[in-house]
Order: structure tokens, then sequence, then C-alpha cells
């Protein structure tokens, strides 16, 4: 697999919305069942308006979805959406993996074209 | 199968494979350094590589275009951060505009390569990947590792 353009920028979006120890909480925490931003404040040692932005920046990046209950807000973690920033580290290593494959097959191929170790091209 | 590890590393915040090759150091190396040999691998075979700059040498530059099978180009650029031929080499790689200069908007990935002998012949390669666009996006490639996540994976995995 190969972490091409698109990927890349999604990768980089998650990523972003996902680099803050808060945040990851956040989604963890949320991810069996819905909180109340409130509740969530409760947790950190932080303002409910800091939490509130927090909960922004994971909904824009679809990590969460919030719902209105009453006076309530509710926040769920967004499976799929943690799912596939799982999968994007996978499909990061994997085509490191693939990569790497093919170096192998292009060092077997130099050596058997030439097997003298006095190449050229070698910078010692 | 060169891969010999990888794993994700939630100290150092990076991505680290191992591979083993049965050649010397100075051979494997080359592959880093001959841009020719170098694109025959860098590119999948659906996105061929083709490096049009590489100066391998610290602060050096280097520019590739990768084509898709519709006819895609997808620009990127390297800079060497260190490089001590034929052990070591360290370098920023990220995408670019259709000139090859660097696209501020675009995450940016850190590269750290080592080659070492191997007790008995052939050469261990480590490369580190890391992300660095965003100050603290090193630390998410390990979010996979910790706890808190891992047991949140484990409960999705549950859930589907």
């Amino acid at each position: 697999m190969v972490v091409e353009l698109g990927e890349r920028e999604e990768a980089d979006r998650l990523f972003h919305a996902l680099a803050d120890a808060t945040r990851r909480d956040i989604v963890t925490r949320t991810m069996g069942r819905e909180h109340s931003v409130s509740d969530l404040a409760r947790e950190y040692p932080m303002s409910f308006a800091a939490v509130q932005k927090h909960v922004a920046v994971l909904e824009r990046a679809a990590l969460v979805t919030k719902r209105r209950h009453g006076r309530e807000q509710l926040v769920r973690g967004n499976v799929e959406a943690v799912r596939r920033t799982h999968e994007l580290l996978d499909g990061i290593e994997a085509s490191w993996r693939d990569r790497l494959d093919r170096f192998a097959l292009v060092l077997a191929d130099e050596l058997a074209r030439r097997p003298d170790p006095t190449d050229p091209t070698d910078p010692t | 199968m060169p891969v010999t590890g990888a794993s994700r590393d939630t100290d150092a915040r990076t991505l680290t494979l191992t591979a083993s090759f049965d050649a010397p150091v100075e051979r494997v190396w080359t592959l880093w350094s001959d841009p020719r040999l170098l694109e025959r691998w860098w590119g999948p075979p659906t996105w061929p590589a083709t490096f049009t700059r590489h100066e391998l040498q610290p602060g050096g530059r280097s520019t590739y275009v990768m084509t898709g099978p519709d006819g895609d180009r997808a620009h990127g650029w390297w800079r060497f951060v260190s490089a001590d031929p034929p052990h070591r080499l360290e370098f920023e790689d990220g995408f670019a505009d259709q000139e090859g200069e660097p696209d501020p908007s675009m995450p940016v990935m850190v590269m750290r390569v080592s080659l070492e002998e191997r007790t008995g012949g052939g050469t261990l390669m480590t490369v580190v990947v890391a992300f660095t666009s965003d100050a603290d996006m090193e630390q998410v490639l390990a979010m996979g590792m910790e706890e808190g996540f891992t047991a949140a994976m484990n409960q999705v995995d549950g859930l589907l």
C-alpha cells in the first residue's frame, strides 16, 4: 500500500487533531459511551471553554460527533475515524516495507550486474 | 523479505524499520547515493520516481517527481540535515510545487538512515521515520502504542 498525496494530507489533519494528550484522552473516553462537555471539563485541569475548544478541533477532524440533549452537549468518539487513523499509520509502515522490498531487489540486481566491489560510484 | 523489524516508539516518537541485506555497507550505500539506483526503489511501481537533483551532502537538496498511472505528477523534495558516507544520512522529505520548491502547507517527514556491518558480513539498515510539520506530530505516530489508545482500539475491534 502506498501513502499517496491525499492520504498524507488526511493523515496530517488527523494527526494534528490528535497531537495533544487531552484531545487523545477525550477520544478514548468518548469511544465507548457519550460524555457531556461538562463531564469532560471536570476531568481536566482546564476551563470549560478550553475543553470545548479541544472538542471543536476533534469535531472538525471528524474524530468525534457532538449532539445537543437538553442543556447538555454530548460528545461521542467516531470509531471509524479512529480506525482510519490507525490504518494510515499502518499504511506508512506498509509503504516502507514495500520500499525496502524493492530496495533489496535493486541491490541484488546490482550485485549480479557488477560483482566487482570497486564500484566506480562508490563514494569511499 | 529484507525487513527484520518494525516498531512505533512511544518515547522516541518515531516509526523504526530495520532491514538486513547480504551486501557490504559500501554497496548498500550506493542505492542512496546514486540517483539512478535510488529512483528504482523510492517510488512504487505505479508511481515511479525520477530524481532531477541529488546533492547528498549536509545542507544539500534533492528534487524528484513521481508520475502516476494517469499521468498525474507529484513533486517532492529532500533536504539533507547530515550525511556521513557510507554509514549515516538524515533528511527531510516533503511535497513540492511544480518548480520543485517546498510546499509549506504540506507535511514534512524526517528520515534517519544508518547502515551498520552485520556480524559475519552483510549490512543492517535502520530507517527511522518521524513527522515534524507540527511540533507534536511525532508524538502521534506513537499513539498506537499508548496504553489508553491501544485499549480504545481493542474496544473498537470488539465493537466491529
